[in-house]
């Protein structure tokens, strides 16, 4: 597979960077060429917040993305900037539980996920970001589902092991959504 | 070869600079360079090192020429606004030919100019403050470099006892990319001239930038001329990229080096023979490549975040044997794939036959 | 024979530059015997600042460094860093430690830098020909204020030990100077003892030394010295500003 392009959008606190570090990681076990890059600003909570992330096989030029080839919105700024730069082809993934529109194009896919509700009923508050990156392992296979687990373990921080459970399941969920 | 890890550009400086053997770091906090900051705050003390964050960027540069002079390694680190507080100091580390790592993770200016990232203090590193002197500037283009050139830049300093900055911008100390951190060996430097206390066994060593004679200071300013043209006979580097039978020749460096190797590879793709010389010591600057390439291509560009200042450099290092376009943007924002692969184009146009 | 007045080790045999009358002679010989008496000239580094005092970095036998104006405290805590069992002290005027190095005055007291600094206050500018100071004395006449310290558009002098005695982190602050032999032998008492607290970990102190310009007070030395009694003193009273460990004994 050549290079894929990727854009975590939404509010900061919405865990955008960490879908971001996630799927990089998962890269860089895969022993990939990845990078990420977030944007930064004075704005540390509830600000609009959103990361580049590039996995390739190939040496990595620019670490910008101008024209991603999947995009990740978790709120109705994200998806208005984001759908238009999509490559025809590229895939959408959506928070339909706080997205209110469906996508406009017609030459992509959108795959829509209730994804703050389905966290919530999952008593997974806070876990969102993870449910929309289980269904976009799943509809795109940038990176491997069989090392979903061993990566979340790797990322989770020592302190916080009660997390990695809440993790996997936030995962699975998403991955298993059909739509 | 280690374990790859995802590091952020800031913090692998701070990681590299403790491979180094960098015990002492003295900052302030400025955007977009920060995490370089907190991740000494955070690693010093516990390897019975210094983290100090300092009063202000003079008083921290200050500590810098304070530790140097006792003959120990280390750094402080900035962006934009603080590095012109802390010119003063750098002029001062010349002048009393002292060793130092200076990190710039540049922001757009003037004044405060904003957050985003820029090159624009690409005079403001290569020229510097008041004085004759000059400052080893170099200019990583990836996390992995970042790592790399942090130890070379403080091997390099201690070897010319002279400041060694490395010119980074708000993009490359954000992003994450796999390092591996495998120092090889780190050459260290004997330092006689260090004020480390006579111990009542030798005469005084007097570190100063002053001098009242005339004659003095000239010979002084040539003595430490003679260590810049050494390091100019041997530390220059550079990149070259695709450049064997290129009709243009991109000239960048930093993360507009990335952006135009991209594009360099979409004009190859549309046939059209692109090449890029990338600067990795923006002083030294590479002149020897570009003065060949001169020879064989019918145009430069000059890629870059500012209004065009090391355009200049390579003006002066191809003698203006071809036209140098520049391709620019300012204020923190990134010059696209698309804005160089037009400027390529244009450059393709120039000049019809090749020399 | 015996020798019984020597010139202090720590001081090097040559000749000082200063004019007719200048107290930073006195001030030199008392730094040197502290540092010979200490046994500390081996690890002591002495950081010369900028004004008339920019060369004392030639006049001490130890270690020296020569700081920019007024940053003379910001290298000193790098080199105090640096080493630990460094002594450290600071040889600042009045123009480079009250007016451009005010910030790394305070915070080097602040952090309790465990160094020692010699304030010369003898309000005026010498080096540079006699300019209004920042502790130049309400009307006093110099070549910026030559109609007197007008305090209603300049402002006041700073007195840099009462204000330094409400930081925290200052150990001790003690004002002295040496006009007569009796304050000449006090002073020597005050810059030992600051040697000392630093050998002992004390932390920051300063010794803020009242001292003469006859070339730029336009005064004869024996006038310039009633100068500073008559009117220095007075504004400036000597005497210990803040002594953090006072109470375990001298």
């Amino acid at each position: 597979m050549a290079a894929t392009q990727i854009i975590f959008a939404g509010f900061g606190g919405q865990g955008i960077l960490f879908s971001g570090k996630f799927l990089a990681n998962g890269a860089l076990l895969e022993d990939r060429q990845v990078s990420w890059l977030p944007s930064y600003g004075p704005e540390m909570r509830g600000g609009t917040a959103n990361c580049s992330v590039i996995i390739s096989d190939m040496p990595i030029g620019s670490p910008i993305v101008a024209d991603p080839d999947v995009i990740v919105v978790m709120n109705n700024p994200s998806f208005d900037k984001y759908e238009e730069l999509l490559v025809p082809g590229g895939k959408a993934f959506v928070d339909s539980s706080l997205i209110t529109r469906q996508a406009v194009r017609t030459d992509i896919d959108a795959y829509y996920v209730p994804a703050t509700k389905l966290a919530s009923d999952n008593g997974l508050d806070g876990l969102a970001n993870m449910v929309l990156i289980g269904n976009l392992i799943r509809k795109t296979g940038v990176i491997s589902w069989d090392n979903a687990e061993t990566l979340v373990k790797k990322i989770v921080p020592a302190k916080r092991q009660d997390l990695i459970e809440l993790n996997l399941k936030a995962l699975d969920i998403g991955y298993n959504w059909e739509n | 070869m280690s374990e790859k890890v995802l590091m952020k550009g800031n913090e692998a400086i701070a990681e590299a600079a403790l491979m180094a053997g960098c015990r002492h770091y003295f900052g302030y906090p400025i955007t977009p360079q920060t995490e370089l900051t907190a991740y000494m705050a955070k690693r010093l003390p516990k390897m019975d090192g210094v983290f100090l964050q300092a009063e202000s960027e003079l008083a921290a540069i200050n500590m810098v020429i304070g530790v140097s002079s006792c003959g120990k390694r280390v750094m402080t680190s900035s962006s934009s606004p603080g590095i012109s507080l802390k010119s003063e100091g750098l002029s001062y580390l010349a002048g009393c030919c002292l060793p130092a790592f200076v990190v710039n993770v540049q922001r757009g200016g003037p004044g405060l100019g904003g957050i985003q990232p820029s090159q624009s203090d690409y005079w403001q590193a290569t020229r510097g403050a008041h004085g004759d002197y000059r400052t080893i500037v170099l200019a990583p283009d990836s996390v992995q470099e970042m790592v790399s050139l942090t130890i070379k830049g403080f091997e390099l300093a201690d070897k010319y006892r002279m400041t060694a900055m490395l010119l980074a911008d708000g993009t490359l100390g954000q992003m994450m990319e796999p390092v591996s951190l495998d120092a090889g060996e780190i050459k260290t430097f004997d330092k006689p001239w260090a004020t480390t206390g006579t111990k009542m066994a030798r005469p005084h060593n007097i570190i100063n930038s002053l001098s009242l004679i005339p004659e003095e200071l000239e010979q002084w300013n040539l003595e430490r001329f003679a260590r810049y043209d050494e390091a100019e006979a041997n530390e220059v580097m550079y990149e070259e990229y695709r450049m064997e039978d290129a009709d243009v020749c991109v000239v960048s460096f930093g993360i507009t080096a990335r952006v135009s190797k991209n594009a360099v590879d979409e004009a190859r793709a549309n046939g059209i023979k692109a090449g890029m010389i990338r600067p990795i010591t923006l002083w030294p600057f590479p002149k020897k490549p570009l003065l060949a390439a001169a020879d064989k291509v019918k145009a430069f560009i000059s890629v870059e975040m500012s209004m065009g200042q090391m355009i200049e450099d390579v003006e002066l290092a191809t003698r203006c044997k071809k036209p140098v376009l520049l391709c620019s943007r300012t204020g923190g924002v990134i010059p696209s794939v698309k804005e160089v692969l037009e400027k390529i184009n244009e450059a393709e146009k120039i000049g019809g036959d090749r020399a | 024979m015996t020798t019984v007045f020597d010139r202090p080790h720590a001081l090097i045999d040559t000749t000082l530059h200063y004019c007719p009358g200048c107290t930073h002679g006195i001030i030199h010989r008392l730094i040197a015997e502290c540092l010979d008496e200490l046994g500390v000239e081996g690890r002591a580094i002495g950081i010369s600042s900028v004004g008339c005092s920019v060369l004392t970095y030639n006049y001490f036998n130890c270690d020296m460094i020569q700081a920019a104006h007024g940053r003379a405290p910001a290298v000193a805590t790098g080199a105090k860093r640096a080493d630990p069992n460094n002594i450290v002290f600071t040889y600042q005027g009045d123009g480079d430690l009250a007016a451009i190095g005010t910030a790394e005055t305070v915070h080097s007291a602040a952090r309790g830098e465990n160094i020692t600094v010699i304030f010369v206050n003898n309000a005026i500018y010498g080096m540079t020909g006699g300019q209004m100071a920042p502790t130049s004395l309400p009307g006093q006449i110099t070549q910026t204020s030559p109609y007197g310290r007008d305090v209603k558009t300049v402002g006041y002098p700073v007195k840099v030990c009462e204000m330094l005695s409400k930081v925290d982190g200052a150990s001790y602050l003690e004002r002295v100077t040496v006009c007569d032999v009796k304050n000449v032998n006090n002073a020597k008492r005050a810059i030992k003892k600051a040697f000392q607290y630093q050998i002992d970990g004390k932390g920051f102190s300063l010794i803020e030394i009242l001292s003469t310009c006859p070339t730029n007070w336009g005064l004869t030395p024996e006038k310039a010295i009633d100068w500073l009694k008559d009117n220095m003193i007075p504004y400036y009273p000597l005497g210990v500003y803040k002594d953090k460990y006072a109470e375990e004994g001298e």
